[in-house]
């Protein structure tokens, strides 16, 4: 039998990237001031300590960072990016002192953490934000177990290093038993100040994509493809806004080439906490030689599902058991969504042993389908497009020629007759998914034909079954939209600067099916704060999932049933920062209890 | 339709697809998924329960437009949207000010509203900065823009001038312009332009300004003069990579005049043409030197005029020059 679940082994695993840390004077913040995205300040050492207790002090400073010799700027949070493991327990009452020093505003989100909606941190929308120089004290009860982290949600600090995770221990014992227990978690670095970044991506077309389509490019595209493509005036090259020569991608903070290791002795049995911690990135994770069972999702408990991949986006969380054998060493690759570079990490049976690297591979591109263009069958999900699975089915006289058919298609991608009559038309919106369909089995992309198995959202089955389960009383449609060449993101055509005012009402303890439908070309990580939702996905609705952030595939649509029983104001948005910055989010209002008819 | 699919797959009924279009049988057996255990560790690698990869030839796609599919049947929800109940209440999010006060929140929330979403930004390009060279004399000519506003809502300023060296400027235009989105890739502008060289004129300009299918990027405007002139402008570029920082960019401009302006040298009809093709590399996407060759003609009256002046009507100019932005 195995080791019950051992705080020590944790430490054990930690301890490789903590006791790199620098004096804990960073800790206590004395030494930490400034306040934007300079890279001046003193030097913000990758990796974490851990924190626990009834009350947790955090300070929130800034610095710079270097990650594999490239300096940037960093906000730390007691002096370390990412910043300390917060570990708590079910049940218990904590308080959170967090001292701003920081010359501008700032704030802390507990991400997934069902609290006071006051104590959410999210400054404009459930608390004023914490002042430069001030100490905001958060107060709550601990209401639930599993993975989760915590994040600024002022300006564009998360890109910059504001991320920490957070492990909150069940009630009595963990029923997990495993022998290790390593978190990892992965985000983005960058030398550039994040307000940068949004300026250029607002300002200059495909700006960070360092992989798009060329005269000499090898993508297997054709001429007709590429001819169609610059018609619609889109990128089938634009997988992730931000690529692998603007972005470092980080293993707790270290760059592939900065030896983020966990130790393990063969047939031990280890938890792997994977947090997607970046401000823009999806990843496929895998660990060549290993299956990985995933039993955790956004924290909470799912059956067991054995995968050799998934696909992660930005601030989803999963928890994996992994059983590594013999080898000296195992790769754990988080490769980014447009293939241009990789988190590292290795597994080790001691200090320093390292497995082969698998090279990345071959960028993905759009299809058709990724436009919400589906005749009638998925096959044109695979890596080149398929002419002859386009014209047949449900467009009988467009075949005549391709380019009659894909002319017609060009006509056809802003259909904005196709889209409810309390979606705002405008500018704002530069595509229709012309027939969007239920895609929760996407892997995703660049994954859906891949060799070995993959992970998809219709795997996932709660492990413990919902309280609720009443059949939802209405439909909320909500569309997610956008302009790539503005850069403008939104719901229902209207940015958040637009309905500031106007929240997504829900009644209390109401239960609605939200039905998100994708009509732009990328994947959008939809996260509601403050609630789980129950991912509809062919479970019945005692074993759906609870999930706090959703992918919703380009071009598809994703549902998910809410019980809307946490009172007030909610933060709901893309979790790609710069989507969110663009416009891609709005306020969820709970009415109380006390206005139940 | 997918769905349906995907439970038949489930129901490892591939071959026999019309069990999924059984939607009684679902209730009865509720969920297809739970009856294949997901928890199994023994999961199939090649599990058909993905979106793609399934083989379709097979599929009667005129049959399977009914229903919603498997999801109907394991957790049956609403299929039309309808409005919230009046117990989700009305009105601005405002449960932060019952805790914090509605003071401490305004600041913070007025924040929020500019800084996610339409805010200003300002955006200035030097397209062209560039001289021109053939036998006799070099030129130099610039051709600028920018704008500061929001996603849909800009004020935008261009300036164009040329001149040779050894003389007095030549062309120097510049224009301030109100710019509104009118469609995803348009604007519409309207405003003013005030020619700085040669005899003074001041002209109104309506415009439209954009991205055309094929990417090609058109600047279109007619101009109004104080002495009642209209002319227009049609220019269209298009930027191709040849690699990531490589790119060729062929470029056309066409003027036209509705009368003849002797005193600007315009002859009625087709006034001018360029037609030019540029190669320039990004050292950064913001810095971008090139080098490239143009082609002018003037046409009808306009021809005319140049000869008098003693210009040729055709000029083939080879340019180099740098593309700045930021």
């Amino acid at each position: 039998m195995h080791d019950t679940f051992s705080r020590r082994s944790v430490l054990g695993g930690l301890g490789l990237g903590a006791s790199m840390l620098a004096a804990p004077a960073w800790a206590q913040g004395h030494s930490v001031h400034g306040g934007g995205h300079s890279r001046s300040g003193p030097l913000i050492p990758a990796g974490f300590d851990e924190v626990r207790g009834p009350v947790v002090d955090l300070s929130i400073g800034s610095g710079h960072r270097i990650v594999q010799g490239k300096r940037g700027p960093g906000i730390a949070v007691n002096g370390s990016v990412p910043g300390p493991l917060i570990r708590l327990t079910e049940g218990q009452d904590v308080r959170l002192n967090v001292t701003n020093n920081l010359t501008v505003d700032s704030s802390v989100h507990w991400h997934g953490l069902l609290l006071p909606f006051q104590y959410d941190g999210v400054p404009g929308i459930s608390f004023p934000g914490i002042k430069p120089g001030e100490t905001f004290t958060y107060k709550f009860p601990i209401r639930q177990a599993g993975t989760y982290w915590y994040h600024s949600h002022s300006g564009l600090q998360e890109q910059s290093g504001h991320y920490g995770p957070m492990i909150i221990e069940p009630r009595g014992s963990e029923p997990i038993p495993v022998d290790r227990d390593y978190i990892l978690l992965v985000s983005d670095f960058t030398t550039l100040d994040p307000h940068f970044i949004m300026n250029r991506l607002r300002t200059g077309e495909g700006y960070f994509n360092r992989q798009q389509n060329t005269w000499t490019d090898d993508y297997p595209m054709s001429a007709e493809e590429r001819r169609m493509w610059a018609q619609m005036r889109m990128m089938p090259t634009d997988i992730a806004d931000i690529g692998g020569k603007t972005y470092t991608f980080l293993a707790n903070g270290r760059g592939p080439n900065e030896g983020m290791e966990y130790l393990f002795k063969p047939g031990e049995r280890i938890r792997l906490r994977i947090i997607n911690g970046a401000a823009q990135s999806f990843f496929n994770i895998r660990i060549p030689g290993l299956a990985m069972s995933v039993i955790a999702t956004d924290g909470q408990p799912v059956r067991p599902v054995e995968v050799d991949e998934l696909q992660i986006g930005a601030a989803e969380t999963y928890d994996v058991i992994i059983e590594p054998g013999l080898a000296a060493a195992y790769s754990i690759v988080a490769e980014s969504m447009d293939r241009s570079g990789m988190a590292l990490a290795t597994l080790a049976s001691a200090p320093g042993l390292r497995a082969d690297v698998p090279a990345l591979r071959d960028p993905p591109l759009l299809t058709m389908a990724d436009m919400g263009m589906n005749h009638g069958d998925g096959g044109m999900d695979h890596g080149a497009m398929g002419h002859g699975g386009m014209d047949h089915g449900s467009m009988p006289d467009a075949g005549a020629t391709p380019s009659a058919s894909m002319s017609m298609d060009g006509m056809k991608m802003r259909d904005t007759s196709l889209l409810p009559p309390d979606v705002a038309i405008g500018p704002g919106i530069d595509m229709v998914s012309m027939a969007p369909v239920d895609k929760m089995g996407d892997p995703g992309l660049g994954l859906r034909d891949v060799e070995h198995r993959v992970l998809n959202y219709r795997m996932l089955v709660a492990r413990d079954a919902n309280s609720d389960v009443r059949e939802p009383s209405r439909l909320l449609e909500l569309h997610l939209t956008g302009n790539m060449e503005r850069y403008m993101w939104s719901f229902d055509g209207r940015m958040y600067s637009a309905v500031s005012d106007v929240p997504i009402r829900f009644a209390w303890n109401e239960r609605v099916r939200v039905k998100l439908v994708n009509n732009t070309m990328m994947a959008h990580p939809i996260h509601l704060h403050g609630m789980f939702f129950e991912m509809v996905n062919g479970q019945p609705a005692e074993l759906q999932p609870r999930k706090n952030t959703m992918i919703v595939q380009p071009g598809a649509s994703a549902q998910f049933d809410l019980t809307a029983n946490e009172p007030g104001d909610w933060a709901f948005h893309c979790h790609l920062l710069y989507h969110m910055h663009g416009g891609m989010m709005q306020t969820v209002a709970v009415m109380g209890p006390e206005t139940a008819s | 339709m997918i769905r349906v699919t995907l439970a038949a797959l489930a129901l490892g009924a591939q071959t026999t697809p019309a069990l999924a279009q059984d939607h009684s049988a679902h209730q009865a057996e509720p969920d297809p998924h739970a009856g294949h255990d997901m928890s199994a560790a023994s999961q199939p690698a090649a599990e058909p329960d993905t979106t793609d990869g399934m083989d379709h030839s097979s599929m009667d796609h005129g049959t399977m437009d009914h229903g919603s599919g498997a999801e109907a049947s394991a957790s049956p929800g609403p299929e039309m949207e309808t409005p919230p109940p009046p117990e989700a209440g009305s009105g601005p999010p405002r449960a932060a000010d019952a805790i914090w006060g509605a003071d401490a929140m305004r600041a913070s929330r007025a924040d929020l509203q500019k800084t996610h979403g339409d805010y200003n930004l300002f955006w200035f390009q030097a397209d062209r900065a560039e001289l021109q060279m053939r036998d006799g004399a070099d030129d130099y000519l610039w051709d600028l823009q920018g704008y500061y506003g929001g996603t849909t809502s800009r004020f935008w300023f261009k300036s164009e001038g040329e001149g040779s060296f050894d003389q007095r400027i030549e062309d120097l235009e510049i224009q301030a312009l109100y710019s509104r989105a009118i469609a995803p890739f348009f604007d519409l502008q309207a405003g003013i332009r005030q020619d700085l060289a040669g005899p003074d004129t001041t002209h109104g300009v309506i415009g439209i300004q954009g991205l055309v299918p094929y990417m090609f990027e058109v600047d279109t405007a007619l101009f109004l003069s104080h002495r009642g002139d209209l002319t227009a402008r049609l220019e269209a570029e298009l930027d191709q990579r040849i690699t990531q920082s490589i790119l060729i960019q062929p470029r056309a401009e066409l003027n036209l005049a509705a009368q003849d302006v002797p005193e600007l040298g315009i002859g009625a009809g087709i006034d001018s043409f360029e037609l030019g093709v540029r190669l320039r590399y990004e050292i950064i996407r913001e810095i971008a030197p090139y080098i490239g060759v143009e082609q002018t003609w003037r046409a009808g009256r306009s021809a005319d005029f140049a000869r008098a002046a003693g210009d040729d009507p055709s000029v083939t100019n080879f340019v180099v020059g740098i593309r700045l932005w930021f």
